[in-house]
């Protein structure tokens, strides 16, 4: 596997680090000025993508970085988006206040189903998340729930004002409240996987017996970041659940787990900006696809995914990185 | 120079007041008018997707007439998976960026829910919703919603009135799937049959869509000693419920609810053989059925889906129905006239008066500001173990 930015992490970024400030400096003012030359609509479309980066940067950090396939997640999202939708709904709460409730509910959540499940190794760990994903929607419309959940009716939340000082609307508001978010989650998983816990998690997908031999704690590591993962996935579905202002039963069925999934490698495995460009493909080639065929979009889609691998089989960010050594004229590193 | 100004400040003046007559609704010109929908051409719901290219199809056929008083009328439909979060972007696309006059026949319960706020609070209209679910028809708390078809509660109001007609001391038998639309015919039956509901209803028994069979079920049912049994279920369990009260010697008054009663899709893999005597209700003429092939309006149907629609499938009952909606809504826009305001627009829709050629005799669409249910009747049928034979009058349910 074509290993990634951190592999290589603390030489190059101080070597590099004057061009790098210089392009998050960038990056910042343009993610600031962005939505005031969008329209509304397409303002809610950035903040729904945002939303999905924040989820495959989740099931990258257990599959990319730690060599755990999840088909699961969008579980998770689910949760995240109930609990801060019923929260909203339910107790009044502000829509702020839900998303550390959202997030620690799926941490908990996801430590607990990880600690049994990830005995299991490779395709078996799959199937058993797989298991979670096609539950979810028919727990959502079970009886016993309904009084939380509204059952298959769902739960339509209202849309958050912006703060009365400031001089924006609803939707840039929740742009930049999404946005915020995401910086903080993309900061926490770097700083998370930069460091020792970021090694032993790629020491556990590379080579796990090693790992334990050199005295990680296999089954601790992988139900931890099984849990954050789920965290950082159950955020963003809280913040889709204000975005969208409706979560339903049928909003989380088992196809939004394999589209996180796709995103995730399309964006790159194992490489934190690629939950960019990953969520970038989920929001927006369903809709290229339908503009182009009504008859078919998801042969369309497929060939968009096709396309994608075959031009970038290490995903957008390692076809980029790839392209940008080209350019600059070093060689392309040799694997791992 | 003073001449100047003046000229100027009346051409000015001029341009001010004709403004606001210039500026007309979202998505009308002079030539065209605007609409937008969503439909599930991928997901688990892609077989009604055909609905949506039966409706554009329609509308290139109207425009090749000359379109509506003069406009063409542009249909966007687009795709959101029957996934409420796509609804919504879709929607939000359709209303604030291709600024459309309205949205037509967005398909989906769940995706309906999730923008049935955000357009009654953006004030555009969301007319005749392809969902069977009665809360579409609440023009007082939703006066930008309007649903179509006989909704799930309307028609079971029909099988109880027949009940207490004919068969008044009846021991009824009910199996629902457990989510919204069984529930909502369920409850419309018990509404219908009154207080005699308790004493009529002798077992209820429900099922999960992801349940591999309801044959404990149906035995369930056949021990209570029920003589009518109310079959509120989807096409892969209505036929193995035709099938199983059959082979366990079961033999009530079986009456199918209309979602399950084609006669390809159910009835064959049941077993023709089995269905005999099957009841249900109807609203419009089933295009696989011979007896109609000769009518002037299914031939025009079948002229219209050769010319527009040629991969359609003609003995697809989902081709009719969008057709006939399409109807509705270029009626809706006739009598519209020039004033193509979306108040307008909902003026007309609630003052509706109309029968259609594919529709059952008798049946009309009506509306009016209090009554956003367009369809109200269906006919009764039976199987005669060949096709359906309707029976008596239409019927207001």
């Amino acid at each position: 596997m074509a290993n990634t930015t951190i592999g290589r992490s603390a030489p190059a970024t101080l070597a590099a680090a004057p061009w790098r400030i210089v392009a998050g400096v960038l990056l910042f003012a343009g993610a600031i000025a962005l939505p005031f030359g969008l329209s509304d609509y397409q303002a809610f479309q950035v903040t729904l993508a945002l939303s999905y980066a924040i989820a495959v940067l989740g099931l990258n950090m257990l599959t990319g970085f730690s060599g755990q396939i999840s088909l699961g997640h969008g579980a998770f999202y689910a949760i995240g988006a109930y609990t801060t939708a019923i929260l909203m709904d339910r107790y009044d709460w502000p829509y702020w206040a839900t998303l550390p409730v959202a997030g620690a509910d799926c941490l908990i959540i996801g430590f607990l189903f990880g600690l049994p499940a990830l005995r299991l190794e490779g395709l078996y760990l799959a199937l058993a998340t797989l298991a979670l994903a096609v539950a979810t929607p028919q727990l959502l419309k079970a009886n016993a729930l309904e009084d939380w959940t509204g059952g298959v009716q769902g739960i339509t939340i209202l849309k958050p004002d912006p703060p009365a000082f400031l001089p924006i609307d609803a939707d840039r508001w929740l742009y930049f409240f999404t946005l915020a978010v995401a910086a903080l989650m993309f900061l926490l998983a770097w700083n998370i996987l930069r460091g020792r816990i970021g090694r032993a998690l790629r020491a556990i997908r590379d080579h796990a017996l090693a790992a334990e031999a050199m005295g990680i704690n296999l089954a601790t590591y992988k139900a931890w970041v099984f849990g954050v993962s789920a965290m950082f996935t159950g955020v963003a579905g809280a913040l889709s659940a204000i975005a969208v202002q409706f979560v339903g039963p049928d909003s989380f069925d088992v196809f939004l787990s394999i589209r996180l999934l796709t995103g995730m490698v399309v964006g790159g495995l194992g490489s934190i900006t690629g939950a960019i460009w990953g969520a970038l493909f989920i929001e927006y080639v369903p809709n290229i696809a339908d503009q182009i065929s009504k008859a078919a979009p998801w042969a369309i889609y497929g060939i968009f995914l096709i396309g994608f691998m075959y031009a970038m089989p290490t995903g957008v960010a390692g076809g980029l990185r790839l392209l940008a050594r080209r350019l600059i004229g070093r060689r392309p590193p040799s694997n791992g | 120079m003073a001449t100047r100004r003046l000229v100027l400040t009346t051409a000015l003046l001029g341009a001010l007041a004709a403004g606001p007559a210039v500026a007309q609704t979202p998505g009308v010109t002079a030539t065209e008018i605007k609409i937008g929908q969503t439909m599930p051409y991928s997901g688990p719901a892609s077989a009604y997707g055909t609905i949506g290219k039966v409706e554009s199809a329609f509308f290139a056929m109207i425009n090749d007439k000359g379109g509506i008083n003069g406009r063409k009328v542009n249909l966007i439909s687009l795709d959101d998976g029957y996934s409420p979060p796509k609804t919504v972007e879709q929607i939000r696309r359709l209303v604030e960026q291709d600024q459309v006059l309205m949205i037509f026949q967005s398909l989906g319960t769940p995706s309906n829910t999730a923008i049935h706020k955000y357009m009654n609070a953006k004030k555009v209209p969301q007319l005749f919703v392809a969902t069977g679910a009665t809360k579409w028809g609440d023009p007082e708390h939703f006066p930008w919603t309007m649903g179509w078809q006989p909704s799930y509660q309307t028609e079971s109001h029909i099988y109880a009135k027949y009940l207490l007609q004919t068969k008044p001391d009846a021991k009824i038998g009910i199996l629902y799937q457990n989510d919204d639309y069984g529930k909502d015919y369920v409850k419309g039956l018990k509404d219908g049959l009154g207080d005699k509901a308790a004493k009529m209803i002798v077992s209820e028994v429900s099922y999960e869509v992801t349940d591999p069979t309801i044959d404990s079920q149906i035995v369930t049912l056949k021990g209570s000693g029920a003589d009518v049994f109310f079959n509120v279920t989807t096409p892969k369990f209505a036929a193995q419920a035709i099938r199983k009260a059959y082979d366990i010697d079961w033999h009530p008054l079986h009456l199918l609810n209309n979602v399950s009663n084609s006669t390809g899709g159910v009835l064959e893999p049941a077993g023709l053989e089995r269905s005999v005597g099957l009841v249900s209700a109807a609203y419009f003429k089933d295009p696989a059925d011979p007896q109609y092939a000769q009518e002037p309006g299914m031939q025009e149907w079948v002229a219209f889906m050769k010319k527009y629609y040629p991969d359609g499938n003609l003995a697809d009952g989902f081709n009719v129905y969008g057709y006939l909606v399409s109807q509705t809504l270029a009626q809706v826009l006739k009598q519209c006239g020039n004033d193509l305001s979306r108040e307008n627009v909902m003026r007309q829709a609630a003052s509706l008066n109309m029968s259609l050629p594919l529709l059952f005799d008798g049946i009309k669409i009506t509306t009016s500001p209090t009554d956003f249910h367009p369809i109200k009747q269906m006919r009764l049928e039976k199987f005669d173990g060949k096709r359906w034979v309707p029976f008596g009058e239409a019927v207001t349910g």
